[in-house]
């Protein structure tokens, strides 16, 4: 981490073609990214409601910094509240995940439902007249906040801004109808882990949004001969610019056909391989897109590759270190087979993937490589200098989408 | 105990030190052949095991798909120089028949980057099935599932623990 005089932040005059450094070593803006962002006028990824399906559920999570229940209460209605009890500030739940009827701080045992209403405060009329709260306390004018909460297609948003629009606005129509398409029926959870990143929060995102990072980083395909270069695909912006998607379609014949050139051309080369049922896959959905990324300001990423899919949550955890929690899930009408190809393919994902171990790697490199230039910018100009969809990915659209963005929230 | 089972603990002691040897001198390559030809090996995370839920971290169902993770990681895969150091203890043997065994045993794992930092990586236990005369006589695994205790892995997990 590093100081940065105030005077010295200023965004370069080049716009969103540049990113001063100081954005992924500042203290300060990471206070005011806190503020402005994840419990401003945005809409943070708090769960599946697979994760929470009963009444009683609740698991819990973060909205940046802020610890967050996320509850279905009695009525069977989604909650979210900050996980503080209203005495001292305790977190009021402690367990990631459970059934229950109501929430007890273990401080004082201040008891609240799943609504996040404060119910009872332990001895709040004293012991046989002594001791107590004044007649006059108002505790419950001090309970923890209390999100607005939106359900979309199965995934679960929160916000504490009444001024941000709603979900599916957020969203943008072209990047909810492409959330829909993966969320297109009931889920079922497959498992879930995390990933601590060696950097800024925004580096994640910012590599999830660079379509033109995949070939050249990731070379599990190319290394074994599997991907073509003529794949059709294209990157499309939503939102304000924060949000996007990018997909790939390769015919899941033409790969099994890839299969068998790549068995006999790489050969030559000496790399194979050996089991390329890794890599059977079924077209589900239908429409032949092999690839969706779907990345949503300020922290979500739903994720299809092939047959695995997942929701992944980047969690500031101070400005040089990031929780990243993948959740794989499948759907509930998933036979045997199915459900063993999704956790087979598995191995293409998280800190272990085959097409994913270098992200952490890479985004760690920025945060090493930038500790001595804050007042240096990084060149975004892959694809031209607008924000835009296209269908090229050798592109960088979606990052300066990113960027815009962030500098319309945080006023930069 | 007695001299049947102190040999047939000694004899899966040895497998478990070849195979923290191989690993840990970066012998991958060999890694494969301490299972027998369809064996299965996979990390996952005791969360997830005590919730019921399958997902692994890293699986193979057989040596090949093994060979393909280490080719991956020899070719393709792009992670910083590293080194692990196992510590594997309290191996407690369960008979399944005359040809099998379980066992149960704790690991540590310390990784040490080239830039010098040394980190315990991974904490946990191996559960085990082991064929007592595989090839050559010496035991193999038919599946070692590797349950870390946490459910945060730092930055990448590449080599196999």
């Amino acid at each position: 981490m590093s100081f940065v005089p105030a005077e010295s932040r200023a965004w370069p005059a080049e716009g969103v073609t540049r990113v001063p450094y100081w954005v992924y070593q500042d203290a300060e803006v990471y206070g005011r990214e806190q503020e402005r962002i994840f419990r401003g006028e945005t809409w943070t990824f708090l769960g599946l409601e697979a994760e929470v399906p009963q009444s009683g559920d609740f698991k819990t999570t973060f909205m940046g910094d802020m610890p967050v229940v996320l509850a279905r209460d009695e009525n069977g209605e989604l909650r979210a509240f900050e996980n503080r009890c209203a005495h001292r500030g305790a977190l009021l739940c402690l367990k990631g995940s459970g059934n229950t009827r109501e929430l007890a701080c273990v401080y004082h045992n201040w008891t609240y439902d799943l609504q996040g209403n404060l119910t009872a405060v332990a001895f709040r009329k004293g012991i046989q007249g002594k001791g107590g709260m004044p007649r006059d306390a108002r505790p419950e004018n001090h309970a923890p906040r209390k999100l607005r909460v939106a359900g979309y297609h199965g995934l679960v948003f929160g916000t504490l801004s009444d001024a941000a629009p709603s979900i599916e606005d957020y969203l943008g129509p072209e990047i909810a109808a492409r959330a829909r398409r993966v969320m297109k029926e009931p889920v079922t959870l497959l498992g879930g882990y995390s990933q601590m990143l060696p950097n800024n929060w925004k580096l994640y995102m910012d590599n999830v949004k660079d379509t033109y990072h995949a070939s050249l980083l990731h070379l599990f395909f190319t290394t074994f001969r599997l991907n073509r270069l003529e794949q059709k695909g294209g990157v499309i912006v939503g939102g304000d610019g924060g949000n996007h998607v990018s997909y790939t379609m390769m015919k899941t014949d033409a790969l099994a056909t890839e299969y068998e050139k790549a068995g006999v051309r790489s050969a030559r080369h000496g790399y194979r391989l050996e089991a390329p049922e890794l890599l059977e896959s079924v077209d589900e959905i239908g429409d032949g897109i092999t690839l969706q990324i779907l990345a949503v300001f300020p922290g979500f990423v739903l994720q299809q590759i092939m047959n695995s899919l997942a929701v992944r949550q980047v969690i500031p955890k101070g400005v040089n270190r990031t929780e990243l929690v993948w959740t794989c899930f499948g759907y509930a009408s998933d036979d045997p087979v199915m459900r063993e190809r999704r956790l087979r393919q598995a191995n293409l994902i998280g800190p272990a993937g085959y097409i994913s171990m270098e992200d952490g790697a890479a985004t760690g490199f920025v945060q090493r490589g930038v500790a001595g230039a804050p007042e240096h910018s990084a060149l975004v100009e892959m694809g031209g200098r607008a924000v835009a969809s296209d269908e090229s990915r050798v592109n960088e659209t979606s990052v300066r989408g990113l960027w815009q963005a962030y500098r319309r929230h945080m006023g930069l | 105990m007695n001299v049947a089972d102190i040999g047939q603990q000694l004899r899966v002691e040895n497998l478990f030190t070849r195979y923290v040897h191989a690993i840990d001198e970066d012998r991958l390559e060999d890694w494969p052949e301490f299972f027998v030809e369809g064996g299965a090996y996979r990390i996952i995370t005791a969360e997830n095991q005590e919730r019921g839920f399958a997902l692994p971290i890293l699986s193979a169902s057989s040596r090949a798909m093994m060979r393909d993770r280490v080719s991956a990681l020899r070719h393709a895969n792009i992670y910083e120089a590293q080194r692990y150091r196992h510590a594997v203890s309290s191996v407690l043997l369960q008979p399944v028949d005359a040809e099998t065994v379980r066992a149960v045993s704790n690991f540590i794992v310390v990784r040490t980057l080239h830039s010098g930092e040394s980190t315990l990586f991974a904490s946990g236990r191996f559960h085990d099935r082991i064929r007592l005369a595989g090839e050559a006589g010496l035991p193999q695994f038919e599946e070692r599932v590797v349950v870390l205790d946490s459910r945060v892995v730092d930055t990448l997990l590449a080599i196999p623990i």
